[in-house]
């Protein structure tokens, strides 16, 4: 319950935040809403020597419409993104499955960047993101770079950030109109899923996040390509798992979550 | 004058808001560990992360020496603290194998969680850091999970006990041994079947803390802890301490739900008793929820075996069970008594004959040790007939609501004797489940499953029933007696009415959630003819209270608030002759209405308590040989237990491709006698069916084979949370218990008994059609989704209704001549 | 570290450890006892309180993080000896027994009408979906909600 003992500093801005982060070094850890970092910091399964706090830097708390995507500050709120009236018109799937995530008090503090930059395959908002087609935008010492969400996530709580780099913009692609479906299964509403489906479809072109599949977000590639080339749904979502390597747990065997993936993922583009 | 008062409405009945409430809504209401203790210091307990394994060797010194640290201790450190092993006080047969169980482990760690050392520091963080900083080597050993390998004695968790069998206990019906064969052996229809209750952990809401603050001078101790029992408790740390008892005083602040976990004595509060006595300060200890579900009590953990026999007509002729129950690691306090309070309810509410054979046999395992859980041996014995009887009605091809009224216990049998000798007060089955019926449209959701259940269909409609006694009111002394109980089961009350005329109740029971004072404050409102906002309940303080034995087992009603309806009539018997003395009348023509004493047909002659509260506290006048004041205590032994009653029907959709199982209606009919007051009674209920739900669809403590608990913390361990359960439809009868002058009955574990079978039986009762007989707790998507891939279900077979005769599958699940 | 944090009302500067829980300086360094310690994975929302008027699980936030914030625990939110609409909700519906999840459920159920003024029953209970209650089964929780949306 009580944290091991840490220093605490404050960045003011992403610049002084990056600063920070190099002068700390690796045992060093950006801190957002911390609804990912201090819940395994209590059971002492994190033990950063460093938190550097970027919770404070409020020019990274945004949504805006950017032309062709809308472009999301890391540092802005589940809560935030589930209510958004631009996300509700652009990016319906995003602000809906914000909706998902965890619970109420969770989704006051936990940040879509904390999130992703966290990477937990379980988490929604990783596939959600994934599915769009996101692009997210890192900043270091050396400027920002952009990284396609579909090269971003590299192994089990692993991403491309490098130890300096801190995400600090999400964009994500206009849905224009495409039909869309998010699918959470768990026992409770406020767990993790056990599997979630993530999917768009606009004529022959749809993205398909799983969360929880394997030991990163995926994206299930081969369900979209059958679709393209004209498969029915039921056939398509038999390919669901095709793409994924789940783990087992106290809630599934690989064995159901390849079966869940299936029937989530065609009910998923049924409702799209 | 003309007196037309007449006796005001009764109290009892009326939905009296809480007391309790302001002070638990406003943050006011204090618990153990709200408790400002200055100079206190922090205990924290280093737990062994092997289920399994001899400790070689602790070293504290790292501890000792960090910041904030006043001590560190290894277990043989403190042996010299105790006078005894900590308790157990059911041994329930003769021979039964108790391991000798200390506050902290010395030579061997028996299961995850038990404690090798502990620490005392100036804050809960320096201890905590310096608990890491102890080293301790161990030597793993082979690790016992599985209750039938336990059984095999192939590794024995004790080795001083040479087995891991404590005990065999067996219910047979003297004079009637032989009769049990025969019926099965004549038996038209038998059902065999197998359950499995899995371990369940209470996770009351508030954690466990303890404070024990010596007192100045003269060796006295206030202990301060979240428990149920602060009287038993106050013995039991005498006794395991040595403390003289008469220095112990036991306070249970506001306490934060218990369910039975906090019906024990507990090593951390020992642990902080008898460190609090070495140091001459104050210690305290508070719990983490992933430390209390290692180390507070976990509930169930039985393998059922039960066999029915049944006539032509589905008329049950005998009943066999066979339990092999997992104890833990060792014998807390009535570990070993848990499965044998559902020993006598094998037979349900229904009118069998003495053939009847109960064995269960005990096991020690590698985990935390199970206790008592809300319904303790109750919910499971009725798990396993309500079960058994859908089984038998799917095989006989009769609607199980058909085959439950064959068997009932009528009406007017009541009060009835039962196979076991056990009297059971009063009920009305009958009345119950049609009344339950009707609430859930049984018929029409028959007719809707006809339409809904067809071939290719996703969501398959399903409902189940379950009638249940429950056996609570624990209990009449002689009884425990019987079973080697080491207490009794009396309850006291005092009723003293202060000299202006306001009343003080004591009782002995000790809530933590239940609403005693406000319920009290009614009864004796009842009886006295004053407000209910007159009295004041007093509880839950062994120097206030000092006579008790707490709050467990659906007792408190029944028997601690019969005795304070009793105590209220011997106060009025008192106060009878203060107003005859002032009255110049004859005691006996005097009656006591609307709280005065008139005399009967004089209207004008007439005394209001009031007026007799202060005579006798002033005692100027009153009769000769009378002692002043006007109070009196009852010490009440229940002749019997009591029997409340009920049918809960549960209405489920299972999605067939998925496995998820959705509640769609609930209805539970409870008949808990009179109610004293309804609002806290549908409160009970509530939860009661919640907590029974939750262990028929998410709950489940999972050990893995190396003996760790994967579910420790609330992320995995899954009570359900608002979203994830249904609203209740609530109904009652009213049959009052003819065993106490209230009528009432307890209520505190009705809807747990009631719900697991219910919910069950829906999800079998939908799943039918695809061959499927039996779905393990919780039937968790897994689960379902595991049971149809193993009946090799497919959609397309599905056989709406599977109420024909010979559906079942063939094999061992059961068989008809 | 020094932080400055205005509690019911009332500013208080206090040195903390970084690591110091937003839930253990209210209660210890403020002792304000009423809010509630009930896991340690940010499942049970017994430590709910209200930063900047939205409910948050303080035993999820550190102290360093609340800094300058106003933050409205349970005992905060009686006025003048008046409990809250939502506190009487709470006792005219019998939606709470031992009390314990009670603070948390109260300060999530007030945040969540403030954002859901009109919810239905499916809403107040999702909307209590960070909450675990092991007394009441949750049934005269959602009709104390749904009473005190009414009221308002």
């Amino acid at each position: 319950m009580i944290p091991a003992a840490f220093d605490y500093v404050r960045a003011g801005s992403a610049e002084e935040a990056i600063r920070l982060i190099g002068e700390h070094g690796d045992d060093a850890k950006f801190l957002a809403g911390g609804h990912s970092l201090l819940p395994l910091m209590k059971l002492r399964l994190a033990q950063p020597s460093v938190l550097v706090d970027i919770g404070r830097i409020s020019e990274l708390s945004y949504i805006r419409d950017a032309g062709d995507h809308i472009a999301i500050g890391a540092l802005t709120r589940h809560m935030d993104i589930e209510t958004s009236a631009v996300l509700a018109e652009h990016v319906p799937l995003l602000a809906h499955a914000a909706g998902h995530v965890g619970d109420p008090q969770v989704r006051h503090r936990g940040t879509i960047g904390g999130s992703i930059a966290h990477s937990d395959p379980a988490s929604d908002l990783p596939a959600t993101t994934l599915a769009l087609g996101a692009t997210y935008v890192a900043q270091g010492p050396n400027g920002t770079r952009e990284i396609a969400a579909g090269d971003f996530f590299q192994g089990f709580l692993e991403t491309a950030l490098s130890a300096d780099e801190m995400l600090t913009e999400i964009r994500v692609p206009k849905m224009q109109g495409a039909g869309w479906n998010f699918q959470k299964f768990n026992r409770r509403a406020q767990d993790w899923a056990i599997v979630g489906v993530a999917a768009w479809r606009r004529n022959g072109d749809s993205g398909i996040g799983l969360v929880n599949m394997g030991s990163t977000p995926i994206l299930a590639t081969s369900v979209s390509n059958a679709l393209s080339q004209g498969s029915s749904i039921a056939d398509a979502a038999q390919l669901a798992a095709e793409d994924a390597e789940p783990q087992s747990d106290l809630n599934a065997s690989p064995e159901y979550r390849v079966h869940l993936a299936k029937v989530l993922v065609r009910r998923a583009l049924e409702a799209c | 004058m003309t007196v037309t008062e007449e006796r005001p409405a009764s109290v009892l009945g009326q939905r009296l808001l809480r007391r309790e409430d302001p002070a638990l809504l406003t943050g006011e209401a204090k618990y153990t560990n709200d408790l400002n203790i200055p100079g206190a210091l922090y205990l924290a307990v280093l737990r062994s992360p092997y289920a399994h394994a001899r400790i070689t060797s602790v070293d504290v010194s790292g501890a000792a020496s960090m910041p904030g640290v006043v001590a560190a201790y290894s277990g043989a450190d403190l042996a010299s603290l105790w006078a005894g092993p900590m308790p157990c006080a059911w041994p329930v047969t003769a021979d039964m194998k108790n391991p000798a169980h200390y506050p902290l482990a010395v030579t061997k760690a028996a299961y995850a969680g038990d404690g090798v050392a502990c620490v005392l520091a100036t804050s809960d963080v320096a201890a905590h850091d310096a608990i890491e900083a102890i080293d301790v080597t161990y030597e793993a050993l082979p690790v016992v999970i599985d209750l039938n390998e336990a059984l095999s004695d192939a590794v024995v968790i004790h080795d001083e006990l040479g087995t891991n069998k404590s005990y065999t206990w067996e219910l047979k019906v003297e004079g009637h041994e032989g009769q049990v064969d025969e019926a099965f052996a004549a038996a038209t229809h038998t059902v065999n079947e197998q359950y499995v209750q899995q371990r369940l952990i209470p996770m009351a809401m508030e954690p466990r803390a303890v404070v024990a603050v010596p007192q100045p001078y003269g060796g006295d101790m206030i202990l301060y802890s979240a428990t149920q029992i602060p009287h038993i408790l106050k013995i039991m740390t005498a006794l395991t301490l040595g403390i003289p008892e008469q220095q112990m005083r036991v306070i249970a602040p506001a306490v934060g739900g218990g369910f039975g976990s906090k019906l024990n004595v507990y090593a951390e509060e020992l642990l902080c008793v008898a460190l609090a006595r070495k140091h001459a300060v104050p210690v305290r200890w508070n719990e983490e929820r992933s430390e209390n579900a290692l180390a507070t009590i976990q509930g169930r953990g039985q393998i059922q075996n039960i066999e029915l026999a049944a006539d032509a007509d589905g008329k049950i002729t005998a009943v066999r069970v066979r339990l092999l129950a997992d104890m833990g690691a060792y014998l807390q306090l009535v570990t070993p008594g848990i499965p044998l309070l559902g020993a006598f309810l094998y037979a349900g509410v229904y009118d069998i004959p003495a053939a009847y054979d109960f064995s269960c046999t005990s096991v020690f395992t590698n985990m935390t040790p199970t206790d008592a859980y809300r319904g303790a041996g109750r919910p499971e014995a009725t798990y396993a007939i309500e079960r058994a009887m859908d089984t038998l009605a799917a095989q006989m091809g009769v609607d199980p609501v058909e085959l439950r009224r064959r068997n009932f216990i009528r009406k007017e049998q009541f009060p009835y004797t039962a196979f076991s000798g056990l009297v059971y007060d009063s009920g009305d089955h009958d009345a119950a489940a049609t009344k339950a019926l009707a609430l859930a449209d049984y018929d029409g959701v028959r007719a809707r499953q006809k339409t809904q259940n067809v071939a290719g269909a996703t969501k398959l409609l399903g409902i189940g029933v379950s009638t249940y006694f429950e056996m609570c009111g624990l209990a009449p002394s002689r009884v425990l007696a019987s079973l080697n109980y080491s207490a009794g089961g009396w309850e006291a009350a005092t009723v003293r009415v202060l000299p202006t005329n306001k009343i003080q109740v004591v009782t002995g029971t000790s809530p933590h959630g239940q609403g005693h004072e406000t319920a009290w404050s009614m009864i004796v409102a009842e009886k006295m003819g004053v407000s209910p906002d007159d009295v004041d309940v007093l509880h839950s303080d062994t120097a206030i209270a000092p006579l008790g034995l707490d709050t467990y087992g659906s007792r408190s009603l029944p028997v601690g608030g019969v005795a304070i309806a009793m105590a209220c009539d011997k106060v009025i018997d008192k106060a009878a002759k203060i107003a005859a003395h002032q009255l110049e009348a004859n005691e006996d023509d005097l009656e006591f209405v609307a709280g005065a004493f008139t005399v009967k047909g004089s209207p004008d002659r007439s005394m209001p308590l009031a007026a007799i509260a202060f005579e006798a506290f002033t005692a100027h006048n009153l009769p000769d040989g009378l002692e002043p004041n006007l109070e009196a205590q009852v010490t009440y032994d229940p002749p019997n237990f009591s029997w409340p009653f009920g049918t809960h029907i549960c209405t489920v959709e299972v999605d067939t491709e998925t496995g998820q199982v959705d509640v769609l209606q609930y209805v539970a009919v409870d008949d808990c006698g009179v109610q004293v007051n309804p609002l806290i009674v549908d409160g009970q209920v509530h939860g009661g069916v919640i907590q029974g739900l939750a262990q028929a669809l998410y709950e489940e403590a999972v050990y893995d084979s190396d003996g760790n608990l994967k579910t420790s913390t609330l992320a995995e361990y899954l009570v359900p949370g608002a979203s994830d359960v249904p609203s209740i439809t609530l109904g009652h009868t009213f049959t009052p218990s003819p065993t106490n002058q209230l009528g009432v009955k307890g209520i505190g574990e009705a809807g747990t008994i009631g719900a697991a079978p219910a919910v069950i039986n829906a999800v079998v009762d939908a799943l039918s059609g695809l061959g499927i007989t039996n779905v393990a707790m919780p039937a968790s998507p897994h689960n379902v989704w595991k049971a149809m891939q193993a009946a090799n279900a497919n959609p397309g077979n599905i056989n709406p209704g599977n109420t024909k005769p010979g559906n079942t599958k063939p094999g061992n699940r059961g068989a008809t001549k | 570290m020094k932080i400055t944090v205005t509690v019911n009302g009332t500013s208080h500067e206090s040195d903390v450890e970084p690591r110091t829980l937003l839930v253990h300086y209210v209660r210890e360094a403020l002792g304000l006892t009423g809010t509630n310690v009930g896991c340690d994975t940010s499942s049970c929302g017994a430590c709910s309180l209200h930063v900047n008027g939205e409910a948050v699980k303080s035993c999820t936030m550190l102290a360093v993080q609340a800094d300058g914030a106003d933050i409205l625990t349970i005992e905060g939110l009686a006025q003048n000896g008046e409990m809250h609409p939502m506190q009487k909700a709470f006792m005219e519906n019998h939606g709470l027994q031992c009390g314990y999840c009670t603070p948390g459920m109260v300060m999530a159920a007030t945040s969540f009408l403030k954002e859901n003024p009109n919810p239905t029953e499916r809403e107040v209970r999702l909307g209590l979906e960070g909450n675990l209650c092991r007394c009441t089964g949750y049934h005269n929780i959602v009709q104390a909600v749904l009473a005190c949306a009414a009221g308002n």
